[in-house]
């Protein structure tokens, strides 16, 4: 119980620093030193400041978007199961409604997009849709390839203790779904190689263009909630890979937050030294990855 | 599980993501080195294969031959051929990446889902990955061989299909006799010998490595 | 007994060393000669000795391999003789690979008669495949580049696949009480015991892997191009020769296989490609206006009786073994004359072709006479070995069988004789010439000589040579003929 709320805390409190571990990982990189890691929080109050610019084009819906797309991402945290502990809401089968949770938010995001009315916006909205598309059936087949491992059917229980055991019995199959995941992770956060989140280029911009014309707290609700996103991504990923490392409370615990900034330091290593994909290879980037969770599904069938 | 048994899972698993990885790949030079990768853990795999206990000869042998041969003189051999042609990629195959993808984690499937009930005659001896991992690789290969348009690829198509009936020889390794492995280690070499004689031709001649050019003689 | 084995099979190879490393261009083919010689008197001594049969022999001589091997023997040595003229011609290239290419391959197909080690004529067919892809290069142009790489990458994917079925093989006998051995002998000897799924997996791979060397339908797309292309001399040697070792493997593999209790399914599949290879050269022989490719065809077809002979049983086994010294050495009359006339033209095209038999009195009507050998007609000797077959055919009562493969060998006689008339017929004024390309004694002696022999099996067989077809065919389940 404790542990639940104790990680609804880190949920609401530390997206934000991951997004700083990512772009300070990125600079050091480059060879610059790169902004303080806690400037994303100095960049979200910022924001919240400011005012906002409505186009008389827009409607409901274009204000509706970020404020669905933040709640839609934290409800799906509710559901998730981290560091191996219970999550605050748990039932069978309630990955499905975790990953349509995620696909509500895009969803969301993509109709602010359309809503108005620049066909700049309507491009981007395309592109995210499709590739989001071809990411889906990889994220399920994950899933399913932890349900099949630990044999549960609940989100919290897939990561929970019954991972451990798993990864004595089938560890190449969950090291498959690991490689899945993370290729998903990087398609759903736009990173690269999928997609730049520092382009500004027509002809690059998948994710950018969609937020281009949010402005002041908007866009503050729409980047945390993408560091929300990218939080629970990374909880996934660090908890699969680390699961056995730690049996004990605390012992998981420290795996969890260990396993977090690993993760984003290793989304920084990624985008630091891979170029950004051509777009037709994107598609067959995301099949491989699906392909690959399919055989790692083939091996716990067996 | 044992470490070793969790490494020879481990091994054959990774074969298996090298075969989706050349499926999907248009770089020659990375795929080269990858089926360099495959030629060399499959040269371990006979050491780790042997029952505990038995003298190690044999497997020693076979695993420095196939390391020395699969591993450092055919990619060398290869990079040599390549090293002339100016196009280093693979533009979109006959059968395109996404589908050669799709076909080939079919064809695994089945593999992996199949293999169990193939009646082996002594089903304690052998992995049961060794099998499917097998038929898998040679499936790729096929792929390969028929799909690739850039005789590179269709050389390394026909490596990878040689490396799965390899695995499928792990099988036979006690009463295989060690002349026939010598044997058809050296004639893979010998092949991929004189197909990169044959390439540098074709280089030289056409000034590409790209199949579609030899379509002249047709009925 | 074993050593004269080994001289058969290494000397070739010593001779194509000695070729190698021989400096002058102009005297190399003499050790073609040599070696063929030396070949010859070492296979005549093989033939000649009763022979003690040791068990457990890696090379051994049996029924079938005396055919193929004498049939080699005879083909290379006018093939020797033939090179002698023809390099003397082609003195711009250098022979050092084409001769010792040619030796080397000698010895690989001796080692597949002699082979009763499946694994050592797996090894030997490969051989055949990487001596003879860089000979087909001989002319250095495009188009038989294009034809190498052909024949070596769909080569060497069928022979990786028949590595496969060897293996399989080799595991149908690995189970409790099996002989865990790949040699003929103890694979037949064990028969029952074997795991006849994999022996049935097992023969469909290595009927598909050797099936591509010998050139049966489907997987025969390498053959136009390369018999095409290359030299009519390795034409000859490789339709005449390497396709014959190929078959005889899989006649190994189907003596293993009905053993073990699979005959049904592998009479079927062999009669089934049979058929198949024969349609398929009917339709792709008529109208064609390259000669050389047109014997390409021919030899899918021939190979295709080959399997329907053995795939039927009966007689008509005996008369695939015949079939086999016949094609064997027809092949040699047809290729080297045609290589004459396609030198002599510069040409290989009916287009441009014609009034061959006048122009080259000894060539021109040898491609005539060659091609009424090879599609059938009497008195030349296939004549009586694709009667053996279709006798055969309508004795075990399978008309259809007979009846369909009576009617492509008509469509194939009329496709192949509309082509060879064009070419040998007419006026050869104002056809292209090239100077210094006609008749010789070594150029067109050998195809002569064969001819005579050809039509001399057909007057008049030895009753020993009979015999030895029949017993060749009763080891694959034939019967008296």
């Amino acid at each position: 119980m404790l542990r639940t709320v104790l990680h609804l805390a880190a949920l609401l409190a530390l997206p934000p620093l991951l997004l700083g571990v990512v772009n300070r990982t990125k600079a050091r990189f480059a060879g610059r030193a790169g902004p303080p890691l806690l400037q994303p929080y100095f960049d979200l109050a910022r924001l919240l400041r400011k005012g906002a610019v409505y186009s008389r084009t827009t409607t409901w819906v274009f204000r509706a978007g970020p404020v669905v797309g933040l709640a839609a991402v934290v409800a799906a945290g509710l559901l998730l199961g981290m560091g191996g502990a219970p999550a605050a809401i748990s039932f069978t089968g309630d990955f499905v409604l975790f990953a349509y949770l995620l696909g509500l938010g895009r969803f969301f995001t993509a109709l602010a997009a359309l809503d108005t009315g620049s066909a700049f916006e309507g491009m981007g909205a395309a592109r995210e849709v499709t590739f989001a598309s071809l990411a889906e059936p990889a994220l399920f087949l994950c899933l399913i390839v932890l349900a099949r491992a630990t044999g549960t059917g609940t989100l919290a229980g897939m990561l929970g203790p019954g991972l451990v055991a798993a990864w004595g019995q089938t560890a190449p199959a969950l090291l498959l779904a690991a490689m899945g995941v993370f290729v998903v992770a990087l398609a759903e956060n736009a990173r690269i190689p999928v997609d730049d989140p520092n382009t500004h280029l027509e002809l690059t911009m998948i994710h950018e263009v969609m937020v281009l014309d949010h402005g002041g707290p908007d866009l503050a609700l729409i980047e945390y909630g993408a560091a929300v996103k990218l939080f629970l991504f990374a909880a996934i990923a660090s908890r699969i890979l680390l699961a056995p490392a730690g049996e004990g409370a605390l012992a998981a615990e420290a795996a969890f937050f260990g396993g977090l900034f690993l993760f984003a330091l290793g989304v920084g290593v990624v985008e630091s030294s891979m170029a950004r994909l051509r777009m037709i290879r994107v598609p067959q980037l995301l099949v491989g990855a699906s392909v690959l969770s399919a055989f790692a599904l083939v091996l716990l069938l067996r | 599980m044992t470490a070793v048994a969790q490494l020879l899972d481990l091994a054959f698993i990774l074969v298996v993501v090298i075969d989706f990885f050349l499926l999907s790949s248009s770089r020659m030079g990375a795929a080269i080195r990858v089926v360099a990768l495959q030629g060399g853990l499959l040269g371990v795999l006979p050491l780790m294969l042997a029952p505990p206990g038995e003298p190690l000869g044999h497997y020693l042998v076979l695993a420095v031959g196939a390391l020395a041969i699969k591993g450092v003189l055919i990619p060398w051999l290869m990079f040599r051929a390549i090293r002339e042609a100016s196009m280093r990629r693979e533009v979109e195959p006959i059968v395109g990446f996404v589908p050669s993808m799709v076909l080939g984690g079919i064809g695994v499937a089945l593999a992996f889902a199949f293999s169990s009930r193939l009646p082996l005659p002594e089903p304690s001896a052998a992995h049961p990955f060794l099998v499917p991992t097998a038929l898998s690789t040679v499936w790729t290969g096929l792929l390969l061989v028929v799909s690739r348009k850039k005789a590179v690829n269709q050389v390394l198509g026909f490596l990878v299909l040689e490396n799965g009936v390899f695995v499928f020889g792990l099988l036979l390794s006690d009463f295989m006799p060690i002349m026939v492995e010598a044997g058809v280690l050296l004639d893979l070499f010998a092949a991929v010998f004189v197909m990169g004689i044959v390439m540098f031709h074709i280089n030289r001649e056409f000034s590409s490595l790209d199949t579609e050019k030899l379509s002249a003689l047709k009925d | 007994m074993l050593a004269l084995m080994l001289l058969v099979v290494l000397a070739p190879v010593v001779f194509g060393a000695i070729a190698f490393a021989y400096p002058s261009n102009r005297r190399r083919p003499v050790a073609l000669l040599a070696g063929a010689a030396v070949h010859a008197a070492g296979v005549a001594a093989l033939l000649a000795a009763p022979g003690e049969e040791v068990p457990g022999r890696w090379l051994a001589l049996d029924a079938i391999g005396k055919v193929a091997l004498g049939t080699t023997t005879v083909l290379f040595l006018a093939a020797a003789v033939y090179a002698q003229g023809y390099l003397a011609r082609r003195e711009d290239r250098d022979n050092r690979v084409f001769v010792g290419g040619l030796l080397v391959l000698l010895g690989a197909m001796t080692t597949v008669a002699l082979s009763h080690h499946l694994g050592l004529s797996w090894v030997a067919i490969e051989l055949t495949t990487l001596t003879t892809a860089p000979l087909i290069y001989f002319n250095h142009n495009a188009r038989s580049l294009e034809a190498a790489w052909k024949y070596l990458l769909i080569g060497s994917l069928g022979i990786a696949l028949a590595l496969l079925g060897t293996f399989f093989l080799a595991l149908s006998g690995a189970g409790p009480g099996g002989p865990r051995s790949l040699l003929v002998e103890e694979l037949v000897a064990a028969g029952p015991l074997l795991s006849r799924p994999w022996v049935r997996a097992a023969f469909v791979f290595l009927l598909v892997g050797y099936g591509t060397k010998m050139g049966l339908a489907p997987l025969h797309s390498w053959k136009p191009d390369a018999y095409g292309e290359a030299p009519g001399l390795l034409g000859a040697l490789l339709a005449g020769g390497v396709t014959n070792f190929a078959f005889i493997s899989i006649a190994r593999v189907f003596q293993v296989t009905r053993a073990a209790g699979e005959e049904a399914f592998a009479r079927d599949a062999l009669v089934g490609l049979g058929l198949l290879s024969i349609a398929l050269a009917a339709v792709f022989v008529v109208g064609q206006r390259d000669f050389k490719r047109m014997l390409a065809y021919s030899s899918v077809e021939h190979m295709g009786i080959l399997a329907l002979g053995i795939g039927l049983g009966g007689g008509a086994a005996a008369g695939a073994f015949f079939h086999l010294v016949n094609n064997g050495l027809t092949k040699g009359v047809v290729f080297l004359s045609a290589a004459n006339i396609h030198r002599s033209f510069g040409s290989k095209r009916i287009d441009e072709v014609r009034g061959a038999g006048r122009r080259l009195p000894v060539s021109g009507p040898l491609f005539l006479a060659g091609f009424l050998a090879i599609t059938g007609s009497p008195p030349f000797s296939p004549f009586f070995s694709e009667f053996a077959i279709l006798n055969g055919a309508f004795g075990a009562g399978r008309w259809v069988v007979g009846g369909l493969f009576l009617a492509f060998l008509a469509v194939i006689f009329v496709g192949m004789g509309a082509t060879v008339l064009a070419v040998v017929q007419g006026d050869p004024e104002g056809a292209p010439q090239v100077p210094g390309t006609g008749d010789s004694w070594l150029t067109a002696g050998p195809p002569l000589a064969l001819i005579v022999v050809v039509l001399l099996l057909g007057l008049f067989l030895p009753q020993g040579l009979r015999d030895l077809f029949t017993s060749a065919g009763a080891l694959v389940g034939g019967g008296r003929w």
